[in-house]
């Protein structure tokens, strides 16, 4: 592996602006085989690839990111995240990760189900929208909530599901998805109490029970 | 970048169909350094009509090779950095044996005594020559159309030694509109009165055939959007209609000059077999399943597809990167937009050069 240099550092630290993907950079194993869904232009896996030696792969809908992150040498494949996932043999890697993007899916029990059975384990970060920020944009305002993580208007943001810390311990309890670990972050730091009214973000590392 | 090309000389090759062609030449081109570790080689692969002279200016004719926008200094296939070889097909009339190429037993050309050939046998010599130039293992095949049919025979027959393939514009095999295409084109050369089955060598050649051959290829190679933005309904050298049968188009122009341009470079006889060894072409080779064939196959993959490009359409890029992940292969794939069609990987480089760049730089690295 190459030692991080100076534009990579830099990068990094940017990067790290993002707590989601310090926690999945905690979490992820050195060495492991990682597929990032919603990659992006494939910086997180490019991190993990240089700081942790992972096997990335990515899966990206966007044309124009997809080829940003072929150029930066991430093997990215345009699909959506449903046909992504149903080609690939059960337990094809160590880690799936889905950051911020269970939000968006159609069907997110049923990404969540391909996950564990595409990887060994899935990391999952979404953002929650229990946190007492939204509350309190609704409550005073009466619209959809606005708030610095959800700043689009609710006629074109992306968010079609609207979950909480709450609900997404439901959703894994009545389904029989184990929660290995569980972090939750307010900008960069960890929130230890009342974690759905004071967590902006939720990250879980999950695997079949 | 003045280039010269080479041939090199085999006892012989045995073929799919069971023949031997003996002796085999093939003409090749190489741009760039081998490093000391030859681990640097790039084998890139030609289209249905190409040939060895994919870069830098021809000294005998001063034109610039079919990819010299990919390759060379500082291009998306770097001569500063990579050994880039590429040789002309088997059957083909431009240095490498095909029909056109004397028979040592008869003394004649071959024409249609020229055996049939398949994709699995041009790269077969590919694979000699490569070995011959002192390569075991090449860091990419690629290429585009016919080139990245050849690519992928290259990662199927030849797992240890390639450590990328960049297929581009291709397929795993020919549809049955791809398979009607070429037939037109050998109709056309066949009911040519001067094909003479094949015997038209020191005479007059079916020039008509071939050019009417060419004409149908470039049409399939471009999009109605690129017709459209090139020709549209312009008229040639005229402000009315000719009322007879002369060329009033500018598309009609076009074709025509392509078609008889066409037959002063290209040998009839080899646009028969090399088309027939496109058509034959079938990764899955006998095997149930294309994921079945691609059992071996340890190579990663960059595979890039055109939006407007019907004649190789990206759903026959997807089925190969499907069939790639079901055996958890390392692939990359996109498919790019652009308006030129099948003609795209040719003429529309400034994407497809960023992603080859970084992927071959990735490559290179996890090698070292």
């Amino acid at each position: 592996m190459n030692e991080p240099n100076g534009r990579k550092q830099e990068f990094v630290s940017e990067l790290l602006g993002r707590s989601d993907y310090a926690i999945i950079g905690e979490i992820v194993e050195p060495k492991s085989k990682v597929l990032d869904l919603g990659c992006g232009e494939g910086e997180l896996l490019e991190w993990l690839a240089l700081t942790k030696g992972v096997d990335a792969r990515g899966v990206e809908i966007s044309s124009a990111k997809v080829q940003r992150a072929i150029a930066r040498g991430v093997s990215v494949f345009q699909s959506d995240i449903d046909a992504g996932l149903a080609d690939y043999p059960d337990q094809a890697f160590d880690y799936v990760i889905l950051s911020q993007t269970l939000q968006e899916m159609r069907h997110p029990l049923q990404v969540l189900r391909e996950m564990l059975r595409v990887g060994r384990r899935g990391i999952v970060a979404f953002p929650n929208f229990g946190h007492w920020r939204v509350r309190f944009s609704m409550l005073t305002s009466g619209g959809a909530p606005r708030t610095p993580l959800f700043p689009h208007e609710w006629y074109d943001s992306p968010n079609i599901h609207f979950l909480t810390v709450h609900d997404f311990e439901d959703l894994v309890d009545k389904h029989g998805i184990r929660v290995e670990r569980r972090y939750f972050l307010a900008g960069n730091r960890k929130v230890r109490t009342l974690p759905n009214l004071m967590a902006e973000v939720a990250v879980y590392l999950v695997s079949r029970r | 970048m003045i280039v010269t090309a080479n041939t090199l000389r085999f006892d012989s090759l045995s073929l799919d169909s069971g023949a031997t062609i003996a002796p085999v030449d093939v003409t090749y081109e190489a741009y760039g350094e081998l490093n000391a570790a030859r681990s640097n080689a790039i084998l890139v692969l030609h289209a249905f009509s190409g040939d060895a002279h994919a870069a830098g200016i021809s000294p005998e004719t001063g034109q610039p090779g079919w990819w010299d926008n990919m390759i060379g200094p500082g291009k998306a296939f770097d001569t500063n950095k990579y050994f880039v070889i590429c040789s002309n097909v088997l059957g083909g009339c431009r240095g490498t044996t095909g029909p056109a190429s004397i028979n040592p037993a008869t003394g004649c050309p071959y024409g249609m005594s020229f055996p049939v050939i398949t994709v699995g046998d041009m790269v077969r010599l590919q694979a000699m020559l490569v070995s011959a130039l002192g390569v075991e293992r090449l860091l990419a095949v690629t290429g585009g159309s016919m080139g990245g049919m050849q690519a992928l025979e290259w990662a199927v027959a030849y797992p240890d030694r390639v450590v990328a393939v960049i297929p581009i514009a291709s397929t795993t095999r020919h549809s049955a509109q791809q398979i009607a295409f070429n037939e037109v084109g050998r109709q056309a050369i066949m009911a040519d009165p001067n094909w003479d089955a094949g015997n038209y060598y020191g005479k007059e050649l079916p020039g008509r055939g071939l050019a009417v051959a060419r004409m149908v290829g470039h049409i399939t190679y471009m999009s109605d959007d690129s017709m459209r933005e090139k020709f549209g309904r312009r008229l040639r050298g005229k402000e009315t209609f000719g009322f007879d049968f002369e060329v009033d188009f500018e598309v009609e122009n076009y074709l025509r000059y392509r078609g008889s341009q066409f037959v002063g470079r290209f040998d009839a006889n080899s646009y028969l077999y090399i088309t027939k060894a496109m058509d034959y072409f079938d990764l899955t080779n006998g095997q149930r399943s294309l994921a079945g064939a691609m059992e071996a196959v340890r190579a990663r993959f960059l595979v890039i597809s055109f939006s407007s490009d019907w004649l190789y359409p990206s759903y026959q890029s997807q089925e190969l990167v499907r069939a790639l992940r079901s055996r958890n292969c390392d692939v990359a794939y996109v498919e790019l937009e652009s308006n030129y069609g099948h003609d795209s990987f040719l003429v529309d480089v400034a994407e497809q050069s960023g992603l080859v760049r970084g992927f071959l730089a990735s490559t290179f690295e996890k090698l070292a």
